[in-house]
């Protein structure tokens, strides 16, 4: 079972939600933090950090000796990233997508794949979960890459918890892809609904079965509800605005562990996802 | 001698481009000859990433050995200096007054780029 955490909007609680949901279940839990950009499900689970691993893409690497200015690379490559200035190639790896066309157009092979480091993959245990952290290099521009490695360490026949970035762009959209369920999490107030109206989108063109959790009740109007209604998308927990939970994540605890009531929250929502996720099976 | 301008009309009055990568042409200018040539850099309005890269290469490709921009970003200016061109950072204008800079020897070179990618 493998479900992603989503929302258009930041800040909705897709990091809050993903970590309390992990810590919801009885059975052993995957839980991905696909946000490689400032990943931080690790600072609510306070596990032991067990190992870390390098991930790195295949950029192609210019032999002066072979090349002769042909060309034939930087009019294969769509993103400009190999140039011909003078008499060789010239490459731009931080704009180079690694599918490895321009060494297969280069008449001379002049040019071959080496490797270039994008970022890390940290395991950390606590408890019965495994959290698995994506983290990109400073300076990196391309997250997708890095989200499909992490992704690889899928158990699909565990219970699988992506915490996806925000937004609707690519790296959303790589770490949806083959999830068996999308949670969109929102908040009920116009920027909540606008952001949300765009996720929706963006998961029936990845054609993913999605339900909606309303976070921060008691804020804002109803018309994220309206809305769901309307298209019809289930609204499977609306989760009262508790100035606790923020105490909470804010001193970097799970609100599971300590706010009051919160667990059976959680616990009615982990039941009401794998009904779903069997549902849709 | 050629030196190329980033501008955004076809003569030596149209105003010089302040950006380099996405300027809508290339007037290039033959120092010998007195006679210029438009080369048209649309291509590169709509392109995704690495538009100051392929304007680079088009300006090499020209033969221009000098260029002359508002700004230009990192990536182009590697490009540019790899082929040997030097760059020229001059003020709003139109062509002809730059190239008056120019030839009059008001424009020093640039060392490096002068702005950050993605800068406008």
């Amino acid at each position: 079972m493998i479900i992603a955490m989503a929302s258009g909007k930041g800040g909705t609680g897709k990091t809050t939600l993903s970590v309390n949901l992990a810590k919801a279940f009885s059975q052993p839990v995957q839980l991905l933090d696909c946000d490689v950009e400032e990943p931080n499900d690790h600072l609510f689970l306070g596990g032991e950090l067990l190992n870390e691993t390098i991930v790195s893409v295949l950029v192609p690497e210019v032999d002066a000796s072979r090349c002769d200015g042909c060309r034939a690379c930087s009019a294969f490559c769509r993103y400009n990233a190999i140039i011909v200035p003078g008499k060789t190639a010239l490459v731009f790896p931080e704009l180079c997508h690694s599918c490895g066309g321009c060494i297969k157009v280069c008449p001379q092979n002049a040019l071959k794949e080496v490797e270039q480091r994008i970022g890390l993959i940290r395991t950390w245990r606590s408890g019965g979960i495994s959290l698995l952290q994506g983290q990109l290099d400073v300076g990196v521009a391309s997250a997708p890459p890095l989200i499909r490695v992490l992704k690889e360490r899928i158990e699909p026949d565990r219970i699988v918890i992506l915490d996806a970035p925000p937004g609707t762009s690519c790296p959303v959209v790589t770490t949806l892809r083959g999830a068996d369920l999308a949670l969109l999490v929102t908040e009920p107030t116009p920027f909540g609904l606008h952001d949300l109206t765009i996720a929706v989108e963006m998961v029936r063109e990845i054609n993913l079965p999605m339900a909606v959790i309303v976070n921060r009740m008691g804020i804002g109007d109803d018309r994220v509800q309206r809305f769901c209604q309307a298209e019809n998308i289930p609204v499977i927990a609306e989760i009262m605005d508790d100035r606790r939970i923020a105490e909470n994540y804010s001193r970097g605890l799970a609100a599971i562990d300590h706010v009051p009531g919160f667990r059976a929250v959680m616990i009615e929502l982990r039941d009401k996802i794998t009904a779903l996720c069997r549902k849709e099976a | 001698m050629k030196i190329a301008f980033s501008t955004s009309g076809s003569n030596l009055d149209a105003p010089l481009d302040s950006r380099f990568g996405r300027c809508a042409s290339f007037l290039i200018y033959d120092l010998e000859t007195d006679q210029f040539e438009i080369i048209s850099n649309l291509q590169n309005l709509t392109a995704a990433q690495g538009a100051g890269i392929q304007a680079a290469e088009t300006v090499v490709r020209s033969g221009a050995q000098a260029l002359i921009t508002g700004h230009c970003g990192p990536k182009a200016f590697k490009v540019l200096s790899a082929a040997g061109v030097t760059v020229y950072n001059a003020a709003e204008g139109t062509v002809h007054a730059a190239l008056n800079a120019y030839k009059a020897g008001q424009l020093p070179p640039t060392s490096s780029a002068d702005v950050e990618g993605h800068w406008s």
